[in-house]
């Protein structure tokens, strides 16, 4: 690292850091907080079902003997709140049971599938943000005119409209009358994949496989499209307002006069001020869009864990969906947390605060 | 001419014509014997892809098409709206009744009430969503009445979000306190100063979450975790034409401009008639 760099460092982190840190430790234990309560909301989900567990695990005709001794292995002959405690115990200790379904272990079934839905999410979100930001400078660009009304009229209609009817709606138009997308798979079936991580599209780029990029992204886009629709249609929204109300501003004014024009204002001067609410939003608005990975994943058949999820509902296989709905909640307060960082780190108020 | 006239003006067509669609639905789907040209369970499998009547091949009585069990893709529509609108009204309600109550408690009392309330809804939201109602309706058991309910208890926080927000900053009000220094209970300001101005947020709330229980129970129906099979649902008419998508497109089509025109005219109606109602507008 130059050392202008460790210096600058150095002050912000003198300066601001305790601050900083204070706020991250809240932040955190708010977050632990969540993740028990989501904990024991699952716990208390799941053993409410009715339908023995163990009776599902063993072929029909075992005897009484079997079972109990089954219900003493997986401490199903324990208070509830002991299981409630021997269960998040193994789930610190990451262990979070054995598929019913699969027959492997949950943890390395939900790992396998993480990344294709961590993926599919990242390339929406930034499609809702390149579609967004583009509609906002558009419509700050041409305040007034009818390209703005049009841009409000399109965004609302967007909004209303959720991942699951788009998704529908992209199969009909690039699936079926113009087949220029796959719509189903995440991959071609009969590609070899050279691949050892399960982020397929990572490792294409860095690998340099252009090609099977490529089918990954014919694959991608349209449950990508669906997802990020909405998104952009708020961020559309949202960032075109907070660039409106800059643009009024004096220092905006004094670029305008120095002779830039109006574009050049706003991507150099505007934007950067304009965007901290919106990113604030993006953040929230980003677990909603990973929410939405359930369905649109089972649209168009594409193997994440938002479909392996159905699957694990349909089979009533609990372990399974425990881990799954465990790893999207720490995902969602992770996502919150970093935003929450990110913002107060941009904040100049809260930085000097 | 002030804004608020403007657009007042300009949502009024917005209005009638979400609220056109709405009734015509609604209408549709209450008096459904009477209209439905067939019978929506009747299989006939010599009718089986019958396209819609402007195609060639279609079947006079058959408006849009059958599918690939012979069933009348206008009928099951037609049937399919009992269960939407059903959902839609009774689990928007209950949703409603529930975060509202809690949202008003946690936005005006404050304190104690405000910060379990407010921790629960952020469990809550750390929970996707689709994913909490398949789970809920895995564990109750499918039907009309689990659908309902997984719905209420999922969405509830959407009204307490807001609700508590629009508590808090009319608590802080002058005429709150004016209404305590007349001798008002809290819980008698709370009901009759607080809730009648928060109202145009939760009528606007309350048909946009309409809009979402009828994506929902499509949703379910969707992954055949909705009501029985037998029943049409718009979910599981567009379920099968997923399947059947190169053979019968009418099939997805049909129930993909229904839902759509249903969640536009819901959100639509809802944002009329906020700015309708709302006393900062008007």
């Amino acid at each position: 690292m130059p050392r202008a760099v460790r210096k600058m460092a150095r002050i912000f982190i003198q300066a601001y850091g305790h601050m900083l840190l204070q706020r991250f430790l809240v932040r955190l234990l708010t977050m632990l907080v969540t993740l028990f309560g989501v904990a024991i909301v699952v716990f208390v989900v799941i053993r409410v079902a009715p339908g023995d567990p163990i009776a599902m695990m063993l072929p029909p005709g075992a005897s009484d003997d079997d079972i109990a001794r089954l219900r003493a292995l997986y401490g199903l002959d324990k208070s509830i709140v002991q299981q409630f405690f021997i269960w998040l115990g193994g789930v610190l200790h990451g262990d979070f049971g054995t598929s019913i379904s699969l027959r492997q272990d949950v943890l390395g079934l939900v790992f396998d599938r993480l990344p294709a839905t961590l993926e599919l999410a990242t390339v929406a979100l930034l499609m809702a943000i390149a579609i967004g930001a583009t509609a906002a400078i558009l419509g700050a660009r041409s305040r007034g005119t009818a390209v703005e009304a049009g841009i409000d009229i399109a965004s609302g209609a967007t909004l209303s409209i959720p991942d699951f009817l788009w998704g529908l709606m992209l199969i009909l138009l690039f699936g079926v009358l113009v087949p220029v997308f796959d719509i189903s798979g995440r991959v071609s079936p009969q590609l070899d994949l050279p691949f050892v991580t399960q982020f397929y599209l990572v490792e294409s780029i860095l690998r340099l496989r252009l090609d099977l990029t490529w089918d990954l992204l014919k694959h991608m886009l349209m449950p990508a499209v669906a997802l990020a629709l909405p998104l952009a249609a708020i961020i559309a929204q949202l960032l075109k307002q907070s660039l409106k109300e800059v643009l009024d501003l004096d220092y905006v004014v004094l670029a305008r006069v120095k002779g830039f024009s109006e574009t050049q204002v706003i991507l150099r001067e505007a934007l950067k001020n304009a965007a901290l609410p919106t990113l604030t939003l993006v953040g929230v608005q980003f677990t909603f869009l990973i929410g939405g990975t359930v369905i649109v994943e089972r649209l168009f058949s594409y193997e994440g864990l938002g479909n392996m999820a159905i699957d694990a509902v349909i089979n009533r296989d609990l372990p399974l969906i425990q881990g799954i709905v465990l790893v999207f909640a720490l995902l969602f307060v992770l996502i919150n947390l970093a935003v929450d960082m990110m913002y107060a780190l941009l904040n100049p108020r809260l930085r000097h605060g | 001419m002030d804004e608020a006239r403007i657009a007042r003006r300009g949502l009024s067509p917005r209005l009638w014509l979400a609220g056109g669609w709405l009734l015509l639905a609604m209408l549709a789907a209450v008096f459904a014997p009477l209209i439905a040209p067939q019978d929506p369970l009747a299989q006939d499998l010599m009718l089986e892809r019958l396209p819609p009547f402007w195609l060639d091949g279609a079947e006079p009585g058959y408006w849009l098409g059958t599918d690939s069990l012979g069933r009348d893709l206008l009928s099951r529509l037609i049937f399919g709206g009992r269960i939407a609108f059903i959902v839609a009204f009774a689990a928007a309600t209950s949703a409603c009744l529930l975060g509202s109550a809690l949202g008003l408690i946690a936005g005006y009392f404050g304190g104690w009430a405000d910060r379990i309330i407010s921790r629960v809804v952020d469990v809550w939201m750390a929970f996707p969503p689709v994913l909490f109602a398949i789970l809920l309706v895995a564990v109750l058991g499918t039907g009309l009445s689990s659908v309902i309910l997984a719905i209420a208890i999922i969405d509830w926080t959407r009204f307490c979000r807001v609700i508590r927000a629009e508590a808090m900053s009319q608590a802080r009000m002058d005429y709150i306190e004016s209404a305590r220094i007349a001798g008002y209970g809290r819980i008698g300001i709370m009901l009759r100063e607080v809730l009648p101005n928060v109202l145009p947020s939760v009528v606007a709330l309350l048909s946009l979450e309409m809009g979402i229980a009828v994506i929902v129970e499509a949703i379910l129906s969707f992954v055949s975790l909705s009501i029985s099979t037998d029943d049409p649902t718009w979910g599981s008419i567009i379920a099968e034409g997923r399947l059947s998508i190169h053979q019968a497109w009418w099939v997805l089509v049909f129930p993909l401009i229904t839902l759509i025109l249903t969640v536009l005219s819901f959100s639509q109606f809802g944002e009329a008639l906020k700015a309708r109602f709302d006393p900062v507008l008007r």
